[in-house]
């Protein structure tokens, strides 16, 4: 019994230890691809993290996602270090006029600090609102671990598209119309 | 003057700027870049400059090491932090090691008692060395001592 009890329990913590290893593993990329997967299949999956509250980059508010419900959003994640945000800001920009009331860009920074962030805004003329996603609960919803990414979600608060990388101008226009009309 | 001198006393003890402010290398290898997932101290990135700045900042305003920790999780977070705070499931992160241990030393202990106990191997024993032949591998051996 003795000589069978110490191999058999080194062979079941490994055995838990690989199990627990392939499971983070698996579990890691499934979230995002499913996502990626159901917008390519033209599946429009709910946004994820809709309720998911976050402070505002300027006043002591918060917002979430849901708030916007009603409206095209035009997520975007950025951060003042990330040189391809620079050169997307001034068409997110644009974009924000153009949706007026029917939507909004809605910026999320990433491993930013708030002071860079707002010097970040105030060089590139941003005028539409940001929340700060500390510890990014909101980034992990999305599975965003590079920048910049963007996710187009449409009035009933479904993504009908994702860029991940530096949104072009057509890509933006196109989603934000396929948006507009859902 | 006596006033002046209590007030400044005073100013001395409350205000941070005066406090111990924290050493800039010795925050930086306490904390992560978030980004890149390695210690700041050996990190390379735009993302890790940005923190570095934020960092000299709060030590320029005299802010002691438990203090820019607090205001780096402000801003990134726990994971900011090298090594987790002991609470909740973080324990595990330190239980684990201290675990693992005592698995080994106990293994290593069970191991080293049944190698103690093992029998002879099987199959023909070397036969007992007689007096005479001790005597003479004695001599023989002792040659080599002269």
């Amino acid at each position: 019994m003795k000589r069978v009890a110490v191999p058999g329990i080194a062979t079941v913590v490994i055995l838990a230890i690989v199990g627990l290893l392939i499971y983070g593993v698996a579990s890691k990329d499934s979230s995002s691809s499913s996502l990626d997967n159901a917008v390519q299949r033209g599946r429009h999956p709910a946004a994820p993290g809709a309720d998911r509250e976050l402070p505002a980059l300027h006043g002591g508010g918060t917002h979430r996602l849901a708030d916007y419900r009603g409206k095209v959003v035009v997520l975007n994640f950025w951060a003042s270090w990330c040189t391809p945000c620079t050169d997307e800001a001034p068409l997110l920009q644009r974009t924000q006029q153009q949706l007026g009331s029917q939507g909004t860009v809605l910026g999320a920074t990433y491993n930013d600090v708030p002071g860079d962030s707002k010097d970040f805004e105030r060089k590139y003329h941003v005028t539409y609102p940001s929340v700060r996603d500390v510890g990014l609960k909101l980034a992990q919803d999305y599975n965003t671990h590079a920048l910049p990414e963007t996710f187009v979600i449409d009035r009933n608060g479904k993504v009908v598209a994702i860029s991940r990388g530096q949104v072009s101008d057509r890509f933006l226009a196109n989603a934000v119309q396929k948006a507009l009309r859902s | 003057m006596r006033v002046l001198l209590a007030a400044l006393i005073a100013l001395t003890v409350v205000s941070p700027a005066f406090g111990k402010a924290a050493n800039f290398a010795d925050v930086e290898d306490e904390v992560m870049c978030v980004s890149c997932n390695v210690a700041l101290n050996v990190a390379e990135s735009p993302q890790a400059d940005a923190e570095r700045k934020y960092i000299r900042q709060l030590i320029a305003k005299g802010d002691d090491k438990e203090q820019v920790k607090r205001a780096l999780v402000a801003v990134y977070g726990d994971n900011v932090l090298a090594l987790p705070k002991s609470e909740g499931v973080n324990w595990v992160a330190y239980l684990v090691p201290i675990a693992l241990v005592a698995v080994l030393a106990v293994a290593l202990g069970f191991g080293l008692r049944r190698w103690r106990r093992r029998e002879p191997p099987d199959g023909p024993q070397p036969p007992e060395l007689s007096d005479a032949d001790s005597e003479r591998i004695d001599r023989e051996l002792a040659v080599f001592d002269r």
